[in-house]
């Protein structure tokens, strides 16, 4: 079971949260007019990779707030924690993110991505 | 004493007290032993030796370790009120009235009607049950039956209540020690004097490890036992220090999150009421020292699972440990120095060791030569071929042996014991290393998988970093306490890092610790057969079937694993493992680091079911959630059922009323005067925020923005996916502000879903959501009578229910309670929800009940409610829904805005497969005969005459009967079913009944016009 430092609460038993799949899809409005394929992509595909992996994570049976966090899916290390609506600033965290094929996607191309805004 | 006793030697300082007698029965025979003893070491000590019959051939087996790598002596344990299978008598703790019995036996140990498979022996190989039990495939029902009552370890004890106490317990600590041998004890004491928080958990009830065995010689000059006693005392005493016996780590995972069973009071006679029969740890450690020694290896040759054969190290430790000698005249089969202390051991308790065989041809050491000047017989390069007896060894075939060519190079010498110690070197305890993944590197020098120590949270020690010899076992663990210590220093300034213990030193006889490996010894005989020669002596998997394996073309190491099922059984395949791979290895002229080795996985040691469980059964096994209403419905007979955690007021049946009759009764009263349903269990949010509206208007698929306050409207809620995920009204309460209410079931999934859109995908909506299902009660009035009971219970404005509209909402004090009434209605009649502050709800629910009584108002529970539903065709989300049926699906259509740009699901819906004529939609059946009610979740076809596989048509989503329309009406999801209306269907039934005719109709099935509704 993982230690996840919850960037509200601290450090926290894995159990406490629950994993929320990849980070940063950014979400393609319906007046886009995609295709059915282009927008399928959106839809139905995943990515799931080997080494560094950026996904999202709330902690559900804490503060109940989402973060984005930087794991390497062979050894389970977390190399970054982030918020919600900015982009990883490691190394291996900006890498990741360029490695993913979204960044490739038509979709993606005219989405917007969810920023960070103040309130 | 008696001559049952006669194997106990003179006492030598064991941990057993001979002053104190314990009473047991094994198998329902009396037995004694001493304090302090192990089911195994007693039963050994009257010469019983045979306790179990093996899993697959039930082939006679005997005790054959000393811990918890044991795989033959499994047995029950029976107590007043339930029954535990499958435990080791090797770890068994005997004590005044144990009562045990063997397992896998029938219907005796002695006599086995199964051992018939020993015989058929050659029908059962790798891969037995895969090719055997193929075909045909409708056979699989007959022969799973018999298999599972001929196979399978052990009987599960009926009860399902236990009266012994689990529980779990959560610590942290700086590190955790695991075993307290040499290195244990040495890691542990250094670092209790750094002051950091020590742990050290051992599976044996007491402290020492291997020094309980071999402790003949001196510690800093002082003797071992000694040493060790010291040593324990100053743990136990250290403040910093939690010393726990008896308690296995089972599992570690990441970021050292460890669990230990630590089995509390399972060794006493008389239960302590006080205290748990086990506890569960779950325990994070900052840094993790791994000192699990190691296990000694079988030798693989024909017989070796014969009773009276033994590993060596076990042989010792009952002579040491518990004054028991296994066998008086003994014989050694060793590759290694270590089995010449075994020697010794045995000829110092008075056996008679007739010669040692080693494979090496010319072994050398200190420990050799003393055992030589004794005058011990040693057959150098030699090695036992086969042994031979009934239920125990009689004698074994010794002969030269080339371990180059695999081959014997003499004739064969036959002789005669009832003792065989075999020993095929030793495997570092690698298990918890490996289940934190990390990697194992293969050792030429002592032929073992050690671990690679590479990680920086955990390190392994001693025996189980494939060190053996004494001397050097202290150095390293002086060493590794120390970087340890060192890099704990850097996270907690309290550590102290100065050197404070210094090496011990001792003087032991030197052994050499290069064990010559020889993974199987070759029979060379046309009359010896290697389908005896068992490398896993649990799963009954023998070096035959390894090399049938191979020649059926599987070459990886997990394969050949999972095709033999070797090291598959319970023990995990401790002892057997590596023989495996080492045959494995041969066989595929392939060194055994290019072979590699399978991965260990938790638990070490199984973990019982009732640990795992802990506090966690009956009553406190999933919260009960109840609403402030439910000691009325209580009181008024009313039965429930669960509703996720609620538990909801069913039905109210009067006297002598069946179910069907209460429900017709309820259904027929709200329909006709007045009915009063508890519905606090909805999903209730409140969404505030300036952008509340356009955030509801991004959910929903209709349009939020435009409601006005004080207006209600229905709103149907899609996943990205556009598939309908929940359903509920939602009312605007101000500019700002609106009240949603959701199903009860998907409450906290619609609360997580609102919070994760609001978090991760629209940053920029200020909109703040809260849950208040459980601030509100909810009683829901409805039925003709409503408006008049309604205008009776107001305690001020009793005209505003003169003009009170569909879908609006007023707030006003009933019985000077403050309420906000909705006139919504899920039943088809005119209806108000009256919402209250949920601590009024019980007061509510009374005052309604009494002032409705002259409009012949009644309560009704869930099932009348479905019932009335389904009357009018509304939807209940997760019943007429499973997450593919879209808006459309369902026919409603008018649900979905076409003026808003997008919503969660909008485009989805657009996909040209959801606008397939031919999906599943919404319809209504009507049965030809009225009083037939078609079973929920039963099929629809056209023709009931077809050839099986039928094609199917659809489901039956919801049935009932309605007493208002004395009919049976179901609601189903079929194929184009919105083109079908007047067709008719057929539902097939089980065992033989007649199909279910039915008419496909509108499911709006009463009041197609809404007038009772709005009226």
């Amino acid at each position: 079971m993982l230690k996840i430092k919850c960037p509200f609460c601290g450090v926290r038993d894995e159990s406490e949260f629950s994993c929320g799949g990849e980070a940063h899809i950014a979400r393609p409005t319906t007046d886009l007019k995609l295709t059915d394929k282009i927008f399928s992509e959106y839809l139905f595909m995943k990515y799931n990779p080997k080494g560094v992996f950026l996904e999202r994570w709330c902690h559900t049976s804490g503060c109940r707030r989402w973060f984005n966090l930087a794991r390497d899916t062979v050894s389970h290390e977390i190399i970054e924690i982030y918020p919600m609506g900015v982009f990883p600033k490691t190394v291996k965290g900006k890498k990741a993110y360029q490695a993913n094929w979204r960044r490739k996607s038509k979709y993606e191309a005219v989405s917007k991505p969810a920023k960070r805004t103040k309130k | 004493m008696n001559r049952l006793l006669s194997h106990r030697i003179s006492s030598n300082g064991a941990v057993i007290d001979r002053q104190k007698l314990v009473h047991f029965e094994f198998d329902q025979k009396k037995y004694t032993g001493y304090e302090g003893d192990t089911l195994a070491s007693a039963l050994l000590a009257h010469g019983i030796h045979l306790v179990g019959r093996s899993f697959k051939y039930h082939r006679p087996r005997g005790i054959f370790g000393s811990g918890s790598e044991e795989p033959n002596a499994l047995v029950r344990l029976i107590g007043d009120k339930s029954s535990e299978p499958n435990l080791r008598a090797t770890q068994i703790e005997i004590y005044d009235g144990l009562i045990a019995e063997s397992q896998n036996r029938f219907p005796s140990l002695k006599i086995d009607f199964l051992s018939i498979n020993n015989v058929f022996r050659r029908f059962f190989p790798a891969g037995f049950y895969y090719k055997t039990f193929m075909w045909p495939a409708s056979f699989w029902m007959f022969y799973e039956k018999l298999i599972r009552k001929a196979a399978g370890l052990g009987k599960l004890s009926k009860k399902y209540h236990r009266p012994e106490r689990y529980e779990h317990k959560y610590a942290h600590c700086d590190l955790l020690v695991v075993g307290s041998g040499a290195a244990g004890l040495q890691t542990a004491i250094i670092a209790a004097k750094s002051g950091a928080r020590v742990v050290i958990a051992d599976e044996q009830h007491r402290f020492g490890g291997w020094l309980l065995t071999d402790n003949d010689f001196n510690i800093n000059q002082i003797p071992a036992a000694s040493w060790v006693h010291e040593t324990v005392k100053n743990l136990q005493s250290a403040p910093n220090v939690t010393c726990l016996s008896r308690t296995t780590v089972s599992s570690m995972m990441d970021d050292n999150f460890v669990i230990m069973a630590e089995r509390v009071t399972e060794h006493l006679g008389k239960k302590d009421m006080l205290l748990p029969k086990q506890r569960l740890w779950k325990l994070r450690a900052s840094k993790v020292i791994l000192a699990t020694g190691a296990i000694e290896r079988p030798l693989v040759f024909s017989g070796n699972d014969l009773p009276g054969i033994m590993l060596s190290s076990a042989i010792r430790t009952y002579i040491n440990r518990y004054d028991v000698l296994s066998g008086r005249r003994a014989i050694i089969f060793t590759n290694n120095d270590d089995a010449y202390f075994t020697a010794l051991a045995i000829h110092k308790a008075g056996g008679f060791v007739r010669c040692i065989v080693d494979l090496r041809v010319n072994p050398k050491s200190q420990i050799i030569t003393k055992v030589r000047k004794i005058g011990i017989n040693i057959l150098a390069g030699h090695a036992v071929i086969a042994a031979h007896g009934l239920r125990h060894i009689a004698s074994v075939d010794i002969a030269k042996y080339n371990s180059g060519k695999q081959a014997p190079t003499s004739s064969i010498l036959h002789m005669d014991c009832n003792l065989l110690a075999m020993s095929g070197g030793l495997n570092p305890v690698v298990h918890l290393h490996s289940q934190r993944k990390g990697k194992l590197v293969w050792d030429e020098r002592t032929s073992c998988y050690r671990p690679d120590n590479k990680s920086d949270e955990w390190v392994s020690v001693g025996a189980a970093n494939g060190t053996f010899e004494l001397e050097r076992i202290f150095i390293e663990a002086t060493k590794i306490a120390s970087t340890t210590i060192m890099k704990l220093a850097k996270e907690n300034n309290k550590i102290k890092t100065k050197e404070l213990v210094t090496v011990p030193q001792i003087d032991k006889d030197k052994q050499n610790w290069t064990p010559l490996p020889t993974w199987l010894i070759q029979a060379g005989q046309p009359h010896v057969s290697d389908k005896t020669a068992f490398v896993d002596f649990q799963n009954d998997s023998t070096a035959a079937d390894i090399k049938l394996a191979v020649k059926e073309g599987y070459s990886s190491v997990e394969h050949v694993k999972r095709y033999t099922t070797t090291g598959m059984a319970t023990d995990q395949g401790k002892t057997s493992n590596i023989n495996a791979i080492g045959i494995l290895a041969s066989c595929l002229n392939k060194s055994i680091a290019e072979t590699g080795v399978t991965t260990f996985r938790p638990p070490y040691t199984p973990v019982s079911l009732g640990a795992i469980a802990g506090r966690n059964i009956g009553g406190l096994f999933d919260p009960v959630r109840k609403t402030r209403m439910h000691s009325w419905h209580q009181s008024n007979g009313a039965k429930f059922e669960h509703v996720g955690q609620w538990m909801r007021a069913w039905y109210y049946p009067r006297d002598g009323e069946s179910f069907q009759q209460a429900v017709n009764r309820e259904v027929y009263a709200t329909r006709h005067y007045a009915g009063l349903l508890d519905a606090s269990t909805l999903g209730k949010i409140e969404v505030k925020g300036p952008d509340s509206a356009e955030f509801l208007n991004r959910v929903y698929t209709n349009n939020f923005a435009d409601l006005p306050i004080g207006k209600a409207r229905y709103g149907l809620m899609l996943k990205e996916d556009g598939m309908v995920f929940d359903d509920g009204v939602t009312t605007r309460l101000a500019e700002d502000h609106f009240y949603m209410t959701t199903t009860t079931g998907g409450a906290a999934g619609v609360l997580s879903w609102l919070e994760e859109l609001l978090q991760t995908e629209w940053l920029d909506l200020r909109v703040y959501l809260t849950s208040v299902t459980e601030q509100w009660s909810v009683a829901s009035l409805s039925g003709p009578n409503s408006r008049s009971i309604l205008t009776a219970c107001m305690s001020e404005n009793k005209n505003i229910t003169d003009d009170f509209p569909f879908m609006t909402m007023k707030k006003s004090f009933i019985a000077g309670i403050p309420a906000r009434i909705f006139r919504i209605s899920f039943t088809g009649e005119m209806a108000f929800e009256i919402n209250v502050p949920a601590r009024y709800g019980a007061a509510l629910w009374s005052h309604l009940m009494k002032i409705g009584k002259e409009f012949n108002l009644t309560a009704y529970g869930t099932e009348a409610m479905h019932v009335l539903r389904a009357e009018k065709g509304f939807i209940i989300v997760g019943q007429e829904t499973d997450g593919t049926v879209t808006p459309h699906d369902l026919d409603m259509g008018w649900i979905i805005s076409n003026k808003k740009s997008d919503f969660i699901g909008k485009r989805a819906l657009e996909r040209k497969s959801m606008n397939e004529p031919q999906r599943k939609q919404l319809v209504g059946l009507l049965t030809a005969d009225p009083s037939k009610v078609i079973p929920e979740g039963a099929h629809a076809v056209l023709d009931p005459n077809q050839e099986m596989p039928m094609e199917m048509l659809g489901h039956i989503s919801s049935s009932y009967y309605s007493p208002n329309l004395k009919h049976s009406i179901a609601l189903a999801l079929l194929k184009g079913g919105l083109n079908r209306k007047g067709q008719t269907v057929y539902i097939p039934m089980l065992d033989g009944q007649q199909p279910i005719e039915a008419k496909i109709v509108d499911p709006v099935f009463f009041d197609k016009k809404g007038e009772r509704l709005r009226g």
